[in-house]
């Protein structure tokens, strides 16, 4: 019996085409959970990890959590894994939203979806009726009027997730967009959708999901929600996550003009608090991911007419690209370019990222003005605004800037301006600032991510117990030090494997880190048993090492767990992180060795067999 | 007065922890069709409403039960009145969903089901963080919204 888990898997060849449902393998959900962790599972079973990322050899799959569908605070998550585009490496992108509860309320943990449509088509699955249609007419449609046709056509209880025109055209940080504006949104996810013909995904879910102990369940569900009614969460809640900018700011970790300096004068103008008493509409808030209680989604109107809009965002990363390190300033702009990548359906983080890449070439005469078409400084909304219209339909320049900065950096010879890890952007923190974010951008799976090891997160919010594998109090941890990183980088990866493979929102937890929580909620979800504190960790060090498994056979060496020159050789210019570098060869050495990797960042047959991975 | 649920229409992020935490006190799973109280999301305008037994002073659905299954159920104090379902009785006619204007009773494996405000302790309104749903007098409520409108009043009234 299935309880938490469904139990289906719903597997769609799209070159048949073919749908069959199978029984989710049971070793699998208990080692590995559901989410990021069951999808790193499947892929890395199914497929080559050397396969080329837009074939049809590649699979995607949509995969949930245990505690997704349930009353777990934010348990509304799904996770599209795939070999991502942009990186060569394994994607992980996860999204909040009905669509996540959805997929469970039909009655599917994962949907797997594998091969290539031959004409464009659009998924739509009523609980265990499912079916391939046409989609020829939705193409070239934006996110928003896409999942409107697509309800319409359907019916309208149905939830979409579906690819804009940056996802048709390849762009390769193309997301998957669901629900009007939540974005599974890294790595180029909604470009492997694009390269499989597949437009669209429409579910009507009307089944419940049953847990196994419905008094410990309750019990672990209200204790949750209490701990994560506290004063953090309560400036989520009224500000969104551009409440997190003035907390970067302090340690001088806001990247201006590409990562240049981490210190921006203006950040007022682009703050949370900006952004509630200016362009926010609806009381200030949006909506909310189903059994949300944060609720961190904002909706803005523009009425400047220069830059006029509405609709969902922008969120912190949004700000700190498009507003600070492209240094326009301005929240108008940022909110402008923040809808149009949503309705073309491009993540924002690295939309912004390159646009602020080639603003450095051409300010230091690297990239011609003739190649842009326009002047290119910093500063410049206009030339933003344009770049990132273009960007989504592969026009002009745009065509060059839709392969994202690494590719940019490179084709103009100056790689050293690209700046991330893994050919993934980084987000919007100066890891020079923030010494662990550094080791975690080298280090996390899927490449420079602000999500995946949240160190930074234990000196923004001053946390201070820490249940580190080793030793329970942190005390305040000094976010210059590096000595105190790789035992923690290494701890809080792990255990955000764990919260992003059992369905809930990360947000529910970084906040709060209490793994207790996290534990009796999927025990009492599922009735198995995780092994206490020791044996949570563990089943997320197994992901952890699958993830990394997946890498090395994609071809990914350790010098892929790398940083740019400008992080590690050109100190912070000024602000609170002034003369600071990123100590990653300090680090790296030390963060391998407790991972029981090799020097080279490989795997011991000895560690993999401890996790049961050989 | 009695204490009733009230709705704060304005306030609610349309997260339905409402709906998952009535069907599972309820049904014994989480599934929002379930649910007794419905928080409506209209996302293409980023509101949701929610829908909720507002306990009538004189139900419809009981003055059209043939069986008389559904009657006023008052707690000893008079703080909580709530419109009550007796199940012994009870056929599944249907008669109610037809008579309730708002569409806040329906017939499910048998038998009429609606909101029974969780016997005087609504668990929906436990987790509404918002505060979109509340569980207080109702003239509470109706007060503040003239209060607010005084308010308003006031700040538009300039002396010369």
């Amino acid at each position: 019996m299935w309880y938490g888990w469904t139990g289906n898997v719903l597997r769609v060849n799209l070159s048949q085409p073919l749908v069959t449902i199978e029984v989710l393998d049971r070793p699998s959900a208990e080692n590995f959970i559901g989410g990021r962790g069951l999808g790193v599972k499947y892929l890395y079973d199914e497929i080559d990890p050397a396969v080329d990322a837009l074939s049809p050899k590649n699979k995607l799959i949509f995969t949930t959590g245990p505690l997704t569908g349930t009353g777990a605070p934010g348990g509304s998550r799904y996770m599209v894994v795939s070999k991502g585009p942009l990186t060569d490496a394994i994607a992980e992108s996860s999204a909040g939203g009905a669509f996540a509860m959805a997929i469970k309320y039909a009655g599917y943990d994962i949907i797997i979806l594998e091969g290539k449509a031959s004409t464009p088509v659009y998924l739509w699955i009523n609980n265990d009726q499912v079916e391939l249609r046409d989609a020829s007419h939705l193409m070239g449609k934006t996110s928003t009027e896409t999942e409107i046709a697509v309800i319409a056509e359907t019916d309208p209880d149905a939830k979409v997730a579906c690819i804009g025109p940056a996802g048709e055209n390849l762009v390769l940080f193309a997301s998957i967009m669901s629900d009007m504006g939540r974005a599974a949104g890294r790595s180029g996810v909604g470009a492997v959708m694009g390269s499989k013909n597949l437009k669209a995904i429409a579910i009507r879910g009307t089944n419940g999901v049953k847990v196994a102990d419905n008094e410990a369940f309750l019990k672990a569900m209200m204790e949750t929600y209490e701990a994560i009614d506290n004063e953090d969460t309560e400036h989520f809640h009224q500000h969104g996550t551009p409440s997190v900018l003035a907390l970067v700011k302090e340690f001088g970790s806001l990247p201006t003009r590409n990562f240049q300096t981490g210190v921006n004068p203006q950040w007022g103008k682009l703050s949370g608090e900006t952004l509630s008493t200016t362009i926010a509409t609806r009381h200030k808030m949006g909506l909310a991911c189903p059994a949300c209680p944060v609720g961190c989604g904002r909706v803005t109107k523009v009425t400047n007419p220069e830059f006029a809009g509405e609709g969902v965002g922008p969120e912190y990363e949004t700000i700190g690209l498009f507003g600070s390190s492209c240094e326009t300033n301005d929240l108008d702009v940022v909110s402008k370019a923040g809808f149009i990548c949503n309705e073309m359906g491009m993540d924002t983080i690295s939309a912004g990222a390159v646009i602020a890449c080639a603003m450095e070439l051409y300010e230091k005469g690297y990239l011609p003005e003739r190649d842009v078409g326009m002047p290119l400084n910093f500063g410049n909304s206009q030339a933003v605004i344009k770049l990132t219209e273009d960007m989504a339909l592969r026009k002009g320049f745009g065509k060059v800037l839709a392969d994202g900065s690494y590719r940019l950096a490179k084709r103009y010879g100056h790689p050293e301006f690209f700046m991330g890890s893994k050919k993934l952007d980084f987000a919007s923190y100066d890891p020079r600032g923030l010494q662990g974010m550094g080791l975690g951008y080298a280090t996390n799976s899927r490449g420079a991510c602000h999500i995946r090891g949240e160190v930074h997160d234990l000196t923004l919010y001053s946390v201070q117990h820490w249940r580190v594998t080793i030793d329970h109090n942190v005390g305040p941890v000094d976010p210059h030090r590096w000595d105190d990183k790789p035992v923690l980088a290494a701890d809080v990866q792990d255990w955000f494997c764990i919260i992003d493979s059992c369905g809930m929102c990360n947000f529910m937890f970084f906040l709060t880190l209490n793994e207790d929580h996290a534990r009796a909620l999927i025990e009492a979800a599922t009735g198995i048993d995780m092994g206490g504190h020791k044996g949570l960790m563990k089943t997320g060090e197994r992901i952890f090492n699958l993830e990394k498994l997946f890498n090395l056979k994609s071809g990914l060496t350790v010098r892929d767990d790398s940083l740019p020159k400008r992080m590690l050789e050109e100190p912070m210019p000024d602000g609170p992180a002034k003369g600071m570098v990123v100590h990653l060869a300090e680090m790296l050495p030390k963060y391998y060795s407790i991972r029981g990797w090799s020097p080279e960042g490989i795997p011991t047959p000895r560690k993999l067999q401890e996790l049961s991975l050989e | 007065m009695a204490k009733g649920i009230v709705i704060d229409i304005g306030k609610c992020t349309g997260c339905g922890y409402c709906e998952l935490i009535c069907s599972f006190i309820h049904h014994g799973e989480f599934n929002p069709l379930k649910s007794r109280i419905h928080s409506s999301v209209f996302i293409d305008k980023s509101m949701a409403i929610p829908v909720v037994c507002y306990q009538c002073e004189d139900p419809w659905c009981a003055k059209n039960c043939p069986a008389g299954a559904i009657s006023i159920d008052k707690d000893p104090d008079g703080e909580v009145s709530v419109v009550t379902v007796h199940k012994d009785k009870c056929v599944g006619c249907k008669m109610c969903t037809l008579a309730c204007p708002f569409g806040c009773i329906v017939v499910s494996d048998g038998y009429a089901e609606k909101c029974d405000l969780c016997g005087g302790d609504p668990q929906c309104v436990k987790v509404c963080r918002s505060g979109a749903i509340r569980f207080e007098e109702a003239h509470t409520n109706v007060a503040a919204k003239r209060k607010n409108v005084a308010e308003r009043l006031l700040g538009s009234y300039q002396e010369e």
